[in-house]
């Protein structure tokens, strides 16, 4: 018989499913229709907002790379994944260099300078968020509109003075709102028609992203159940309207698409687990207490820090550890 | 957690369908036999024949002074046309003993069957299977003797027959227990008696529910022998995995199965025992499994241990296109040999044929703390931080992450979606950690 070359590789000789770059695919088609809502509610803008911050990302990472002499690594998706949710996370009528520069900031700062995808610690998105809202906290937080459709809830609620680029939750801190007429908002807040960041007004359609990357089997429910939980449960204590508060803000996208990132979450379930009580307890207290009226963003960052901790204090048992004879 | 089953471990693709419910044929007399001088355990057997030698089929061709060591036989009558190096499955060159068969297959009169077994001593029944050439047949070659021979005040109860089966593609065990059900149900109640135990129980996974059948049928005419289905998953044949799911039982880390009162054995050793004491016949045969997309016709082949990998693929209808990999072993644990003259040894229950599309060069991508080796891993350690600590260098760490618990299935690889080369790496931690424990014995022992 002919010897013809064969290739000679360590076992195992087959590998499973879904590679690196289709699971960041895949969080990108989950974040779509939270993308698309939010253009639907807050205009074309929205659309453009969220161009310019994955071309910024995408782009910082291609530009840093060649400067780097580095392979460039913009085909495992990671980058347009930090850019769409940086354009999600700001308000939609946002000044266009403020994702720009969030952008060039997540990647070339907290994600390359740490060596790149799998190395950062922070989440480059949330991250790049939190250095615009600190550099130019004016600009950074201006730009929230209420869709034409969603005023009657203002209305409905305040009875006076519906122009107003004020969040749910803004309104709410400032005591502008509260008591039964929350209820009001309920609608709106699902469905997304209400004053918020680009990609997170609509429940609705974050949880159809959601229940792709469930069916895809990327994420798990440990960390966005356990946060989601934990926020409705200490808002309740304290006698707030625990569906409000789950709907407002960016919990859900945070607690779904940003809590759940696998590089800055904790590897074990049990850490998972403890990674979303914790990830809610500072979401409801800066909400409540805090000199701010949303936490999903510091609250996750705190977190990130604590994750190498967390990892080494959630070891599993190893097989034969427990020992029991039947 | 359901019993049948354990925490962790994936389930592949079976692609088992080509050959599972194929009859297992003879193979035809290869044109050359080539015995290893170094089977299994790592004793160097000695030759007790030289060039030039007529010899028998089942005569003694090698053997050692080595504890741990098992003799070899001549598979086939013919002549010693050589003994030298070869290449072997690992890709080194090794001693072997190379034999032209004559075509006629003449016995030879040690191979006599065992009268009154049962009224022997177990060390004489030890003894005889060690005379056999015995050795795990399920592919770690390890000395059934070895197995057998508990250590002093050790006390186990239960036999358990590993008929899992559960890598990818191969079917030989599969075969083995629907075609000689009462074969190996014989040779566990020779091996019951080795150890004195009452009772044997039979782990099978439940996507071969005819071999349950079979075994079970064959069971009820034997005290204390059971059939007990488990679930399909990866890597239900591991010894430790096996116990888990049958007996509930967990074996410490680094202990063996005796710890908790438990001998495992495959079923095809179960069956060359059997072969030993009824027929006479040493172990100079198995069944081998040559399948895989790039094989014409895939079979279940009773072939003569030595057998080179290419006169069993010629056996199959050959190639189909250029091959890509040829695979001893299963997928996910099997070895890919350089050569398509290697040949086979007591432990290559598959030669499994990879087409090129199929043989994948992956690269490893950055490791994104996904956490999926994590949850797969059977043995729950974290292979993700166990490569971390072996591609730094940190041993320490390494051992400290309990790498030398890995019982090197390869799911962690398996499952990565970074395509990061996980057991390779905790395999060099294993590797480097025995080392430096040996260099420390040795420095502090005298």
């Amino acid at each position: 018989m002919a010897n013809t070359k064969l290739q000679v590789a360590p076992a195992p000789h087959i590998r499973s499913g879904a590679s690196t770059p289709v699971i960041m695919r895949d969080v990108v088609i989950a974040l779509l229709p939270a993308a698309i809502s939010g253009v639907y509610f807050f205009g074309l803008r929205a659309a453009v907002s969220i161009v310019c911050s994955v071309a910024a990302a995408v782009g910082a990472e291609y530009i840093f790379e060649k400067i780097a002499n580095k392979p460039v690594t913009i085909g495992d998706w990671s980058a347009a994944v930090t850019g769409l949710l940086i354009a999600m996370v700001l308000p939609p009528h946002v000044p266009l260099w403020i994702p720009i520069i969030a952008g060039v900031f997540a990647i070339g700062v907290v994600k390359l300078l740490f060596g790149g995808l799998g190395h950062n610690v922070f989440n480059p998105a949330l991250a790049g968020r939190a250095f615009a809202t600190a550099a130019w906290p004016a600009l950074a937080t201006a730009g929230y509109i209420w869709p034409a459709s969603a005023e009657g809830a203002l209305w409905a609620a305040r009875g006076f003075d519906a122009m107003s680029t004020a969040t749910p939750l803004t309104l709410w801190k400032m005591g502008d709102i509260g008591g039964a007429a929350m209820t009001k908002f309920y609608g709106p807040l699902f469905m997304g028609n209400i004053a918020g960041s680009l990609g997170e007004t609509s429940a609705l359609a974050l949880l159809i992203g959601a229940l792709y990357l469930l069916w895809r089997e990327h994420i798990s429910l440990r960390i966005p159940v356990t946060y989601v939980v934990t926020v409705a449960v200490i808002t309740g204590l304290y006698g707030q309207d625990p569906l409000f508060h789950v709907l407002s803000g960016g919990l859900i996208l945070g607690a779904f698409f940003m809590a759940t990132d696998y590089v800055t979450s904790p590897m074990n379930p049990k850490g998972q687990v403890i990674f979303g009580i914790g990830c809610g307890i500072l979401t409801a207290l800066i909400r409540m207490f805090g000199g701010y009226p949303e936490g999903v963003c510091y609250s996750i960052l705190i977190m990130n820090s604590a994750v190498p901790l967390i990892d080494r204090l959630t070891r599993p048992k190893r097989f034969g550890e427990v020992t029991d004879r039947a | 957690m359901p019993k049948g089953s354990f925490r962790g471990g994936v389930h592949p693709p079976e692609n088992k369908e080509r050959t599972a419910a194929l009859r297992t044929v003879v193979a035809r007399r290869p044109s050359q036999v080539v015995v290893l001088l170094h089977q299994g355990s790592n004793c160097p057997l000695t030759p007790t024949v030289a060039r030039g030698d007529h010899v028998r089929m089942g005569q003694k061709i090698a053997d050692t002074e080595a504890k741990w060591g098992v003799p070899s036989h001549s598979p086939v009558s013919g002549k010693v046309a050589s003994i030298g190096l070869v290449r072997t499955a690992f890709g080194a060159q090794d001693q072997a003993i190379f034999i032209e068969p004559d075509g006629e297959d003449v016995l030879d009169e040690s191979c006599v069957p065992v009268d009154n077994v049962f009224s022997q001593p177990p060390e004489k029944l030890i003894e005889i299977i060690r005379e056999a050439g015995i050795v795990g047949m399920g592919g770690a070659e390890f000395p059934t003797h070895i197995k057998l021979s508990l250590p002093p005040k050790v006390e186990v109860d239960t036999l358990l027959l590993n008929g899992a089966e559960c890598e990818p593609y191969l079917t030989a065990d599969h075969r083995l227990m629907v075609e000689r059900p009462r074969d190996i149900v014989r040779g566990a109640q020779i091996l019951m008696r080795a150890i004195s135990v009452m009772r044997t129980r039979i782990g099978i996974e439940d996507n071969k529910p005819d071999a349950i059948n079979a075994m079970r049928d064959a069971e009820v005419s034997a005290a204390g022998v059971e059939v007990v289905p488990v679930k399909t998953r990866y890597p239900q044949g591991s010894e430790k995995h096996l116990i888990k799911s049958v007996l509930g039982r967990e074996v410490p880390p680094g202990r063996l199965p005796f710890s908790v009162g438990v001998v495992v054995s495959n079923v095809g050793t179960a069956a060359a025992v059997s072969d030993r004491f009824d027929r006479g016949l040493p172990l100079i045969e198995r069944v081998v499994t040559v399948t895989g997309s790039a094989v014409a016709t895939p079979m279940n082949l009773i072939a003569k241990i030595g057998t080179p990998a290419s006169e069993l693929i010629e056996a199959c209808g050959g190639f189909v296109g250029e091959p890509g990999k040829i695979i001893f072993g299963g997928p996910m644990m099997g070895m890919a040999v350089p050569s398509a003259d290697v040949p086979t040894g007591k432990g290559t229950s598959g030669i499994l044929v990879m087409s090129q599309e199929e043989s994948v060069a992956f690269k490893e991508m950055p490791c994104i703390k996904c956490g999926q080796c994590v949850d797969a891993c059977p043995m729950r350690l974290e292979p993700a931080f166990l490569h971390q600590w072996s591609g730094a260098g940190l041993w320490d760490e390494a051992e400290a992450y309990h790498a030398m618990d890995c019982i090197e299935c390869g799911v962690c690889t398996y499952v990565c979606p970074s395509r990061r080369n996980l057991v390779q790496a905790i395999k060099r931690a294993k590797f480097e950690i025995s080392a430096r424990r040996r260099a420390a014995r040795e420095r502090g022992g005298k």
